[in-house]
């Protein structure tokens, strides 16, 4: 399957490589950096690319393309979810993945990814199985390694990998007995120049951090769970339970995991928290152009509306912006033009408003295109679908645990349109 | 001291964080220098007595191998460090020989035994990492010490290490394919493992060894789709996409009778599997079963099998892994009936949201999906709506299923949506939205027009490239009607001054000549103007002039006869050799000249012929004869080591291949000793691996085309939990059906005691009772339209029934684990379903039907007289053939015995071959037919080394070759005898006769009485035997005998010497009876005719297998009408 994995950054040095099979020559890389001269932007490159003998696959994530070889059929999809997952057991073992956290963890990174894939095939991709295995990094331990000179290895091997319940790591113990769960909602959107929802539905997750002692069995159910219209579960959740009652029941992993995802279909409508009045206009004469934004709350539910970044892609001729606002900061990268406005936390009364001109590249045409705006918010203790936990239950252990659930709405990607609406 | 020091020294480098001493390139010379330095100095503190120090010089070994550096040379100094008792630096040194032994094979020797000791240590962890190391050392030499250390570890005690096994098949394999078949048999016996931690290992080691044997999967195909739900992730795909292949060569096309499936009618008894409908149709004209008229109202039922694995993989939708949704996505594609594959569309259209990369590959598949199933999308129109964030690939495949998803109702949507894409900035995708409005306008006549404008529009357009697409476009677009839009081509003509993309200009030129009658007054104009900028066009620009004026000489010559001899003359000149070629060929072919040949006559009919309007297709049209999801899929290309996506089977290869057997099923019973006992079971286990909690919901999950869960589960929480949700759509009351609950469960409870009370009863012989009970039960379940659970519950004899379904369900699975009793239990529907789905969709309710008579007697839980007269004949032939076991009898060709020509003596170029099935058992393997072959030489010359290659063979068919015949001297003739397992069927054995100098293309072909062996059954055994193959499994047909056979004697001869089958004694001289039963599967015979007044006959055939027994009818009705 999976024959060798190089790490790329972004200057184009191949930084890791790792074979699972027989060593393949780095040179290979050459027809990624080829298709990745094509393509210019990272987002671009081709994820399946085309070699005389091998098969490329390649995820680009923070800054950094993780470029797979293979040699036979495969499913790419199994590659990418595959290369995805060791992004994310990097991101679970460092903090970050980042190429310098790679490179200051570089035997964990190899002996990682050596337990995750076996002659190419997924071995263990499961964190509390990894964890068992390999011990992440903390700064007391790499302390004690370098006194002592002892491991981070595990000295037992892990028993989850044996059991039927391979996610959860076994003898788990802890003094204070906590399940916390977050609701992470995202809105996508597009709302066209008069405000009308073009498009709209809700993404979201439900996050855990569950630190319980044992093997505790978990029952989760919703005040409202009619209103999910389409979920992916962890594999810990039992699927039958929830098709017949429509309760989540599960033994959690271990520590942070992602329980569900869900999506709330567009048919319910969908509260759009913000509204946007916006005036860009380019003129035919003089190079220049003139902003107006004014952004204010709409259906908040009676939460206060933060982070609120309004960041605009402005058409290559845009030289230069002079704008004033009357709330938050504005900047204007020349290089990539794009125009960002990070206003806060929005305020009923004085309404935040974006004003002023644009200079534009003299001699140049009118832009043709209208940029459109795309905004970031935030809203705490709400979940914009509605959606309510009702209660969690614990089996099996006897302990009280200590439970709280939070909810978040944020912008998924909302995007106001500067043309009038076409539906 | 001096190790102190170096690693001193080594530590302060080291520890100034990243890697300041190593030279990024080792290829320059200076740093070749400090590299033996350091070298040295880590070879030193390998050697050290620290644990610490090795550690340290292991880890920073470990980081030169990950920068991709060579560390080769340290190789000795490593290896002396594999028994090393620290954990961590033993892990290292693995990582470093996996690595390297490759390149350094007589050290990497060393290493071995630490290894073989490993394997065998007590600690099963210690055993597999043993193995996995082993395995991955790629030393040709100790390919036997891999092979010897894989199978036993394939029966190790601990599934992990059983794990390990599978994944070091491969890995073997690909270092000496030789191995192959010792691998296989290692295969095989890990695919029939129950846990769920090896089986997706030991499919992918299947997939990458051995794809082509589906036949391993029969047995082993339910409890794959059973275990489906609980094995890792990455196995769940592997497994799908493999079960996928299997499908489609084991099951019928759910598609084939769409509408035929739509005419609903009642329950169809026939095993759809291998229905040959013309076979139905001969037979059924007449006096049939009841059954077997309503029947062939159905002529597709779907296999349970085949809908087990529907059903088992639809919850996988819902993983949180794409790869896994994508292969059920793929899975439903390819197999599921056309009303059900919709449910796909919403995971496909969830997995949209994932990352791009997700996207890119999802997208393209679904692009793929919507050519063929356009409706499964359309709900979902909007979320192929294109973002100005998306990069531009994921753009570019948006825009190509929105184009597939467009039609008549949404067009209007689509066509407005395109217009906001028209702005963008990014241009390769305006000019993919271009593309995208034209082939719109191809596909939906009513918006051509509109798209038309559009497009027009755009021409005015400021960016170049938008307006160049958009000609290139209107022109294809043009073509399909010219005669309404010559304005359009006015305009066009007018842009030649402004446009200079060459393709845009050449696309105008090219109208404007073809369609130069309609603009008659502009086009030599147009000619002119071109003529004079000629020699600064690009070359295809140039040669669409030429086009022109050849097109406005041969059209209006008055006018551009002087323009176009220009053109010409300057073409003559030109730099390009194609021009000057194109000019020379054209002023041949449309100047007349005294010499000019023949063909200029035609020039007007060859340049001015009607030209068909180019069709705009997708590129992703016909993707899908790759297997959907798959590398060759998304590059339309075959990969190496695709499996080819089987076409579906023109009729359904035997289904109880799949059948497992039982080993012991009453102390089964007696083991689930109580409800509590379960429930206890329950709290403790609660879903993993546990079949409760999974069974019953496993139904109700899709409780809506889906049965509920099974008969006896019903007292488990979760089967209950179904149930009531059934009995809701039940016409009985919620409280009555709750009260069959209990009395059911206290009727199991009953059959308990009663199970113990008389252990020692044959469990076929009460499986015969009771299935035969069964028979009744679904006849009259078929002719009073009332739920199976009802008329069980008013049965006189319901404990049997209950019994009889438990012991059904038994057959089917091998499982001795409780659990997994019952799970099956649970998986297999009860009857009563049926009455519920029939008050549905009549389609879903067809596919349940057959659910419901899975339980039919299969094969291995024959009567107890077939196992008897089976050990029997196995007996026999032991003792008949002690010395040869192997050397299969041959007979004298006698009159009795038909011959069938293999080879004629002149195709086989002096080689006559015939062959005829001598009728005795073949004993290398009892499930062969033995087939007799005569070679004849009628050559002069001696033909030498006669054997088989390359057998062709329908899947699960086998071939025991011959020995090879060395010399066959001229004239002479020699007889052999092959075995070929026909599973049951008459499907023809393809295979290669080969001499020395050639090889024939052969086929063996069996008439369906020749697939049967005779089965000796006393008068009684016959008619219980009998008594259990009613219905459906009976085919009755009146005759008229032949004027030559109207004696008993000479049936009795027709009748054996059709078919292979033996006299059972009659008490009635009007009857003669006769039985066999499939060489491969086991499968009773029974043949009964009974002789009326005059010539008049009937003759009745009872087999399970109803493929054969309807052939066999046929064939016995010729044999005695003639």
């Amino acid at each position: 399957m999976i024959h060798s994995l190089f790490l790329i950054n972004n200057a184009g040095d191949i930084f890791l490589e790792k074979h699972w099979k027989s060593v393949i020559s780095r040179s290979v890389c050459d027809y990624f950096f080829e298709a990745q001269d094509k393509a210019g932007e990272p987002d671009n490159v081709s994820p399946v690319i085309r070699t005389p003998h091998h098969y490329l696959i390649n995820i680009y994530r923070e800054k950094i393309f993780f470029v797979s070889v293979i040699q036979t059929e495969v499913p790419p999809l199994f590659v990418i979810e595959f290369l995805h997952r060791v992004a994310e057991m990097f991101q679970d073992y460092f903090g970050e993945c980042s190429e310098v956290a790679i490179k200051d963890n570089v035997v964990i990174v190899y002996e990682l990814l050596e337990e995750m894939l076996d002659n190419g095939f997924p071995l263990a991709t499961e964190s509390n199985i990894l964890k068992e295995l390999i011990k992440p990094p903390t700064i007391l331990r790499s302390m004690v390694n370098t006194i002592t000179g002892s491991s981070n290895v595990g000295e037992t091997l892990p028993t989850g990998q044996l059991s039927t319940i391979p996610w959860r790591r076994a003898g788990v113990k802890y003094t204070n007995n906590e399940a916390y769960f977050d609701v992470v909602e995202e809105i996508d959107a597009i709302l066209d120049k008069s405000g009308t929802t073009v498009f709209a539905e809700i993404q979201g997750v439900i996050d855990a951090c569950v630190k319980l002692s044992g093997m505790p069995d978990l029952t989760l159910s919703f005040m409202n769970p009619r209103l999910l219209d389409d979920v992916s579960f962890h594999p810990c959740v039992r699927f039958k339970r929830w098709e017949s009652e429509r309760v989540l029941s599960f033994i959690p992993p271990d520590g942070n995991f992602r329980l569900m995802s869900y999506h709330v279909n567009a048919q319910n409508l969908v509260a759009i928290p913000v509204y946007v009045r916006q005036n860009i206009n380019f003129f035919e004469t003089g190079s220049s152009g003139r902003v107006d934004i004014t952004v204010g709350p709409k259906q908040t539910m009676g939460k206060t509306v933060e982070n609120v970044i309004v960041t605009i892609h402005m058409p290559k001729v845009v030289l230069s912006a002079n704008l004033t606002a009357t709330q938050g900061t504005y900047t204007y990268d020349p290089v990539t033009k794009i125009l960002v406005w990070d206003i806060g936390k929005l305020n009923q009364q004085k309404l935040p408003n974006l004003k002023g001109s644009l200079s534009l590249q003299s001699g140049a045409p009118k832009p043709e295109e209208n940029p459109s705006l795309n905004i970031d918010l935030k809203i705490q203790q709400l979940a914009i679908s509605g959606l309510k936990v009702n209660r969690l239950d614990m089996y099996v252990e006897k302990y009280k645990p200590f439970k709280g659930v939070k909810y978040v709405t944020k912008a998924g990607k909302f995007q106001v349109l500067t043309v009038p609406s076409h539906v | 001291m001096s190790t102190s020091s170096a690693f001193n020294d080594e530590k302060g480098g080291s520890s100034s964080a990243g890697e300041p001493e190593y030279g990024h390139d080792p290829a320059s010379g200076g740093i070749f220098s400090s590299d033996y330095k350091r070298h040295d100095d880590l070879k030193e503190m390998l050697d050290s007595n620290k644990d610490s120090l090795k550690l340290e010089a292991m880890k920073r070994i470990v980081a030169m191998i990950a920068r991709g550096k060579n560390a080769s040379d340290l190789f000795p100094a490593v290896v002396k460090n594999v028994a090393c008792k620290n954990i961590e630096v033993k892990k290292l040194v693995y990582v470093y020989l996996v690595r390297y032994a490759e390149e350094q094979q007589d050290l990497a020797l060393l290493s071995i035994s630490t290894f073989q000791r490993g394997l065998k240590d007590p600690n099963q962890l210690i055993r597999a990492s043993a193995l996995r190391v082993l395995s991955s050392i790629r030393v040709t030499i100790i390919v036997p010490i891999m092979m010897l250390a894989i199978k036993e570890a394939a029966s190790d005690m601990s599934p992990y290490v059983r794990k390990t096994a599978a994944h070091a098949i491969p890995k073997l394999y690909s270092l000496d394919p030789e191995q192959k078949d010792q691998l296989i048999e290692v295969i095989e016996k890990l695919l029939a493992d129950k846990t769920t931690l090896v089986a997706g290992s030991v499919v992918m080691a299947f997939e990458e060894v051995c794809p082509e044997r589906i036949d391993l999967i029969h047995k082993n195909y339910r409890k794959l789709c059973n275990l489906l739900i609980d094995v890792e992730e990455w196995g769940q795909v592997v497994i799908i996409n493999m079960l996928t292949r299997y499908a489609r060569t084991q099951f019928l096309n759910p598609n084939i009778n769409e509408s035929l499936l739509e005419e609903g009618g009642e329950k169809a008894f026939y095993g759809s599997d291998d229905d040959d409908d013309d076979d139905d149709d001969d037979d059924d004209e007449e006096k049939k079963a009841e059954a077997a008229a309503l029947a062939k109202r159905k002529p597709y039922v779907m296999d349970p099998d085949h809908r087990l694995l529907l059903r088992n993989t639809k919850p996988l939708l819902q993983s949180r892994n794409a790869a896994v949704v994508m292969a059920v996505a793929q899975l439903y594609f390819h197999l599921a009936p056309k009303a059900e594959v919709g449910v796909i569309a919403k995971a496909l259209v969830r997995l949209m949201r994932s990352h791009s990369e997700v996207q890119y590959v999802v997208l393209q598949n679904v692009a793929t999906m919507t050519i063929k199933r356009r409706g499964m999308f359309e709900p979902y129109l909007k979320s192929f709506y294109i973002r100005s964030t998306d990069p531009t690939q994921i753009k570019i495949l948006k825009l190509e299923v929105l184009t597939n998803l467009a039609n008549e109702t949404n067009i209007s949507t689509i066509l407005r949506e395109f217009q906001t894409y028209i702005k963008s900035m990014d241009k390769d995708f305006v000019a993919a939205t271009i593309q995208a409005i034209g082939r719109c306008a191809t596909n939906i006549g009513e918006v051509r027009d509109t798209c038309l404008n559009g497009l027009v529009q755009l021409l005015s357009n400021r960016d170049e490239l938008v307006v160049a697409e958009s000609v290139v476009v209107i022109k294809k677009l043009l073509q399909m009607q010219p005669e309404q839009h010559s304005d359009i081509i006015k305009h066009m003509a007018k842009l030649t001054d402004n446009i200079q993309v060459p393709m845009a200009r050449a696309s105008i030129l090219w109208l404007i000549g073809e369609y130069c009658e309609h603009v008659p007054k502009i086009a030599p104009d147009v000619l002119r103007k071109m003529a004079k900028t000629f020699t600064n066009e690009e070359d295809i620009v140039k040669l669409q002039i030429i086009n022109l004026a050849a097109k406005l000489y041969l059209t209006n010559s008055k006018q551009t006869k002087l323009l176009t001899q220009y053109v010409l003359n300057l073409a003559k000149y030109d730099q390009n050799y194609d021009i000057r070629d194109r000019a020379r060929f054209i002023r041949q072919l449309i100047v007349p000249t005294d010499k000019s040949g023949a063909l200029s006559k035609y020039a007007k009919k060859l340049f001015l012929a009607l030209k068909p309007a180019p069709v705009l297709e997708s590129p992703f049209k016909d993707r899908d004869h790759f297997q959907l999801g798959s590398l060759s899929h998304l590059l339309n290309a075959k990969a190496g080591g695709y499996q080819e996506l089987p076409d579906w089977p023109e009729s359904a290869p035997d289904p109880s291949v799949r059948n497992v057997e039982v080993k012991d099923s009453v102390p089964e019973w007696t083991k689930c000793t109580s409800r509590k006992e379960r429930k206890e079971k329950k709290v403790e286990k609660p879903f993993y691996s546990d079949s409760e909690g999974e069974s019953g919901p496993t139904e109700s999950a899709d409780s809506e085309s889906d049965s509920g869960s099974g008969s006896q589960s019903g007292s488990e929480e979760s089967g209950s939990g179904s149930e009531s949700e059934e009995s809701e759509e039940e016409s009985e009351s919620e409280e009555e059906e709750e009260e069959e609950e209990d009395e059911e469960e206290e009727r199991a409870k009953k059959k308990k005691k009663v199970d113990k009370s008389k252990p020692k009863k044959p469990e076929s012989a009460e499986s015969d009772q009771s299935s035969g009970e069964e028979q009744k039960r679904i006849r009259k379940g078929g002719k009073d339209r009332r739920s199976g659970t009802e008329s069980e519950s008013e049965d006189e004899s319901e404990s049997e029934s209950s019994e009889s379904e438990s012991e059904s369900e038994e057959e089917s699975e091998s499982d001795t684990d409780i659990k997994k009793k019952k799970k099956t239990a649970a998986s297999k529907p009860p009857p009563k379903q049926t009455k519920k789905e029939s008050k549905k969709e009549t389609k879903e309710m067809s596919l349940l039907d057959l659910d419901d008579f899975e339980p039919t007697p299969s094969p291995q839980v024959t009567p107890v007289n077939s196992f008897l007269s089976n050990s029997l004949v196995t007996d026999l032939e032991g003792l008949s053939l002690t010395d040869t076991v192997l050397a299969p009898t041959t007979i004298a060709p006698s009159s009795s015995v038909r011959l069938y020509e293999l080879l004629h003596r002149i195709t086989g170029e002096g080689l006559a071959v015939e062959y005829c099935f001598s009728r005795q058992p073949f004993s290398p393997d009892p499930h062969m037919v033995a087939v007799q072959i005569q070679f004849t030489n009628n050559t002069t010359s001696e033909a030498k080394s006669l054997h088989i290659e390359e057998p062709k063979l329908q899947s699960g068919m086998r071939i025991k070759e011959f020995p090879e015949i060395e010399v066959l001297p001229a004239g002479e003739s020699v007889n052999v005898v092959m075995g070929i397992d026909f599973c049951d069927s008459t499907q023809a054995a393809n295979f290669q006769l080969c001499t020395h100098i050639r090889k024939f293309f052969v086929s063996i072909q069996p008439p369906v009485g020749e697939l049967m062996t005779p089965a000796f059954l006393t008068e009684n055994e016959f008619k219980k035997e009998q008594g259990q193959l009613m219905g459906m499994n009976e085919i009755s047909e009146k005759l008229t005998l032949g004027e030559k056979c109207q004696s008993e004697h000479v049936i009795v001869e027709r009748v054996t010497s059709t078919a292979n089958l033996s006299r059972v004694p009659c008490g009635s001289d009007k009857e003669s009876r006769f039985a066999g039963k499939t060489v491969s599967s086991g499968s009773l015979v029974l043949v009964t005719v009974t002789r009326k007044d005059g010539a008049g006959a009937l003759l009745t055939v009872n087999c399970e297998k109803m493929v054969i027994g309807t052939m066999l009818v046929k064939d016995i009705l010729q044999a005695l009408t003639q």
